[in-house]
C-alpha cells in the first residue's frame, strides 16, 4: 500500500508542475503588454512603467521569472485581484465552500442515483425497466447544462413557483459563516427556516450540475454489473443460499464498484467546468461564477491563481480516487 | 432417498426452437452414497447438477416430474426455504476455485458469511468455527489464512477453501463438479483424497462430477454416464467397468490410459457430443456408434434394464462387450 502510494503521489508532482508552467505562460500569452494587464492601466508614464516591470521582475530572463513565481506559490501568494485588491488566494477561500457544497450535493445525486439506474437496469437487464433508464441515461448524457439548467429554472422555480430562482440563502436570514456550506451553518445557527432555504436553493443547481456525471455512472455501473454478474464466484455466492439482494450489493456491486470509482473520480472534472457554467446560471457565488467575472472583467491575477487552484483540486481528487481504488481492490493494495 | 430426481429437462433459449441442453434425467443418491456422473464436455453433467441446486436463471426452464431433498420438494418450494438448504445442507464446488471465490472479500470473510447466513454463528465463536474448517480441509497456517485475499492463493489451496465453505454446515449432499479438473496432477489427487476422508468421516453423500474414470472407479459406489443431454447408462461401479452395457460407456472406459486427467475428445469414438443443432433423431450416439444399424435411427431408446445396471441402447453390450443380436 505504501508503495502503491508513493508511485501515486510520484505522478502527482511533475503533473502538478506542469499546471504551473501553464499557469505562467498564461499571462504571457494574453493578448497585449503583460505590464499594462497586470496594472490594468493604459498610458502610463515611461518611467513608472519601468518601475512596475522591475517591482513584478517582470525584466528578468523568462525561466528566472518562472522560479520566481514558483517561490511565491510556495509561500502561498497567488497574486492580488486587480479590481477588488485582494489576496486571490483570499477570495478562492471565501467562495469555495459555495462550490464545494453544490459539487458535493451533485455528486451525492449523481452516485445514489446513477448507482441505482445502473444496478436496476443490469439486474433487469433487456426488459422494459433497462431500456428506459439507458434511454434516460443517454438523454441526459446529451443534455446541454445551459438549456438543461434554464428548462428547470422555467419549469420548477417559475411556474411551479417550488424552489428560488439564484442564490444560496433567502435574503431575510443573516447566517454567520462556520464551515462556509450553508446546509450546515443554517443548521448550526438554528435559525428556523433557514434550512429549508438553504436546501431549496441548492436542489436545482445540484441536479442541473449532476446529471451528467449521474448518466455516466448509471452506464457505467450497468455494464461493470453485467460484466461482474457472469463471474464465478456470483455462482458461488448463489450456491451459499445468499439471498438476491445480497448477491447484487455484496458480492457483485463490490467488483463493479472498481471501474465506477475511476468514473466518479474522472467525473470531478467534468463536474468543475460544468459548475462554472451551472454557478452562472442560478448566481451561484462559487469559483466558477468568480472565474467567468473574472474573466470579464480581465482581472488576470485572479484568472491565472483561480486555474492554477481549480486544475490542484482535480489533481487532489484524482489522487484520492486512486487511493480509494487501492481500499476497494486488494489486488492492487498488494501489488509490488 | 437423500436426492430424488425425476424425469429432469433443461431447456435454453425461447420460442419456438428451445435447446434441450438435459432431458429424461433420472438420478437417486441415497444418504452417504458417493455418485460419480461422467461424460464428455457438453454432456449436460454441469446443468443437471445447477438444476438441482436451483441455479438455472432465466430464460433457462427446467422441470421435472420429481425433484426432491430428503423427501423435500425442492422445484416447488419457496426460494426463501430453498436458500436455507442451498448451501447448507446441500453444497456445491466449482472446477475453477479460483475464480469462483469473490477477490474482493478474504478467505475469512466469505467463510464467515456462510456460518453467518445459516447458523446465525458470528463473533469470536464464528471465528473459531472458520479456523476450525481450514484445518478440517488441511490449510497449513489456517490461522494466517483467514486474513489471505483469494489472490494469494494457489489454485489447490483455494479448492480446500471452497471446500471449507461448502461443508460448513455439514451438508447432507456434496456436488463436485469437476473439483480437480483445473490442478496439478499432484494437487488432484491430495484433493480428491481430502474429499473422500471428508464424505467418510461425515457420512455425507457426494456426487463426483468428473472426467477421469479412474477416480470414479477408485471411489464411486455408482456411475451415471451422461451423453448429449442424457444418463445413458447407470450401473455400480465394479459392474461399469467389468461389464459396460452401453457402447458410449464402453468407448469411455476405453480411452482411460491415454485420457486419466481431463479427456474432452475420445480417441475411441470420432466425432463429438452433438451440439444444438445436430442432434440425431432416434439414438443420439447414432452418428458415432460402431454398431450402429438402420434400428437405432427409428426411434429414441429408453432405458432398459441389464443386469444392475440401465442402459439405453437397443441392443446392450453382453458380457463379452459384444452387441446383442
Ligand atoms: N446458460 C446456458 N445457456 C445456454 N446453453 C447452455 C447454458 N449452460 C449450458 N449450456 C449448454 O448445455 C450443454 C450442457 O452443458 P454442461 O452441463 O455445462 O456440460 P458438461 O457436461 O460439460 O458440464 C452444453 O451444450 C452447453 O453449451
Ligand atoms: S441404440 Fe444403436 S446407435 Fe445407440 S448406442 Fe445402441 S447400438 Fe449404438
Ligand atoms: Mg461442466
Amino acid at each position: 500500500m505504501i508503495q502503491f502510494l508513493l508511485k501515486r503521489i510520484g505522478v502527482v508532482i511533475p503533473t502538478f508542475l506542469g499546471i504551473t508552467v501553464l499557469a505562467f505562460a498564461l499571462i504571457h500569452m494574453i493578448p497585449g503588454d503583460p505590464v499594462l494587464v497586470m496594472l490594468g492601466e493604459r498610458n502610463i508614464d515611461p518611467v513608472y512603467y519601468r518601475e512596475a516591470m522591475h517591482r513584478m521582475g517582470l525584466d528578468l530572463p523568462l525561466w528566472q521569472q518562472y522560479v520566481n513565481y514558483l517561490g511565491r506559490l510556495l509561500h502561498g501568494d497567488l497574486g492580488t485581484s486587480l479590481i477588488s485588491q485582494t489576496p486571490v488566494l483570499e477570495e478562492f477561500r471565501a467562495l469555495f465552500p459555495a462550490t464545494l457544497e453544490l459539487s458535493l450535493a451533485a455528486m451525492v445525486f449523481a452516485v445514489v442515483f446513477g448507482l441505482a439506474a445502473g444496478i436496476m437496469a443490469a439486474v433487469k437487464r433487456g426488459t422494459v425497466v433497462d431500456h428506459t433508464v439507458m434511454g434516460a441515461a443517454l438523454t441526459g448524457y446529451s443534455m446541454p447544462i445551459f438549456w438543461w439548467g434554464l428548462i428547470l429554472i422555467m419549469l420548477v422555480s417559475v411556474h411551479l413557483g417550488w424552489t428560488p430562482v439564484s442564490g444560496r440563502l433567502d435574503i431575510e436570514y443573516d447566517i454567520a459563516p462556520v464551515t462556509g456550506l450553508m446546509l450546515i451553518d443554517t443548521l448550526i445557527s438554528g435559525e428556523p427556516g433557514a434550512f429549508a432555504s438553504a436546501l431549496e436553493h441548492l436542489i436545482l443547481p445540484a441536479i442541473v450540475l449532476g446529471t451528467i456525471p449521474l448518466a455516466v455512472i448509471a452506464r457505467m455501473t450497468r455494464s461493470a454489473m453485467l460484466e461482474v454478474l457472469r463471474e464465478d464466484y456470483i455462482r458461488t455466492a448463489r450456491a451459499k443460499g445468499l439471498s438476491r439482494s445480497r448477491v447484487i450489493l455484496k458480492h457483485a456491486l463490490r467488483n463493479a464498484l472498481m471501474p465506477v470509482v475511476t468514473v466518479i473520480g474522472l467525473q470531478v472534472g467534468t463536474m468543475l467546468a460544468g459548475a462554472v457554467l451551472t454557478e452562472t446560471i442560478f448566481s451561484w457565488p462559487g469559483i466558477g461564477k468568480w472565474l467567468i467575472d473574472a474573466i470579464g472583467r480581465r482581472d488576470y491575477p485572479v484568472v491565472q491563481g483561480g486555474i492554477l487552484l481549480v486544475a490542484s483540486m482535480i489533481i487532489l481528487v484524482n489522487l484520492l480516487v486512486d487511493l480509494l481504488y487501492g481500499v476497494i481492490n486488494p489486488r492492487i493494495r498488494h501489488a509490488r | 432417498m437423500l436426492l430424488d430426481i425425476k424425469n429432469l429437462a433443461v431447456t435454453f433459449g425461447s420460442g419456438h426452437d428451445p435447446f434441450r441442453a438435459v432431458s429424461g434425467v433420472d438420478l437417486q443418491v441415497a444418504p452417504g452414497e458417493i455418485v460419480g456422473i461422467v461424460g464428455e464436455s457438453g454432456s449436460g453433467k454441469s446443468v443437471t447438477m445447477l438444476a438441482a441446486m436451483g441455479l438455472i436463471d432465466a430464460p433457462g426452464r427446467v422441470t421435472a416430474d420429481q425433484l426432491t431433498f430428503a423427501g423435500r420438494d425442492l422445484l416447488s418450494m419457496k426460494s426463501r426455504e430453498k436458500r436455507a438448504i442451498i448451501g447448507a445442507e446441500i453444497s456445491m464446488i466449482f472446477q475453477d476455485a479460483q475464480s469462483s471465490l469473490n477477490p474482493a472479500y478474504t478467505v475469512g470473510d466469505q467463510l464467515l458469511e456462510t456460518l453467518a447466513e445459516h447458523q446465525n454463528l458470528k463473533g469470536a465463536a464464528a471465528r473459531a468455527r472458520a479456523l476450525e474448517l481450514l484445518e478440517q480441509v488441511e490449510i497449513p497456517g489456517a490461522r494466517s489464512r483467514l486474513s489471505a485475499y483469494p489472490h494469494q492463493l494457489s489454485g489447490g489451496m483455494s479448492q480446500r477453501v471452497m471446500i471449507a465453505m461448502a461443508i460448513a454446515c455439514n451438508p447432507k449432499l456434496l456436488i463436485a463438479d469437476e473439483p480437480t479438473t483445473a490442478l496439478d496432477v499432484t494437487v488432484q489427487a491430495q484433493i480428491m483424497e481430502l474429499l473422500v476422508s471428508l464424505q467418510r468421516s461425515r457420512d455425507m453423500a457426494l456426487i463426483l462430477i468428473t472426467h477421469d474414470l479412474a477416480v470414479v472407479a477408485e471411489v464411486a459406489h455408482r456411475v451415471a454416464v451422461m451423453y448429449a443431454g442424457e444418463i445413458v447408462e447407470t450401473a455400480p461401479v465394479p459392474q461399469v467397468f467389468a461389464t459396460p452395457r452401453h457402447p458410449y460407456t464402453q468407448a469411455l472406459l476405453a480411452s482411460i490410459p491415454e485420457h486419466s486427467k481431463g479427456a474432452s475428445r475420445l480417441n475411441t469414438l470420432p466425432g463429438v457430443v452433438p451440439g444444438r443443432y445436430d442432434r440425431p433423431s432416434g439414438c443420439l450416439l447414432v452418428p458415432r456408434c460402431p454398431y450402429a444399424e438402420d434400428a437405432c435411427s427409428r426411434a429414441h431408446p429408453e432405458l432398459v434394464l441389464v443386469g444392475d445396471a440401465q442402459a439405453r441402447c437397443i441392443k446392450p453390450l453382453d458380457d463379452e462387450g459384444k452387441p446383442r443380436a
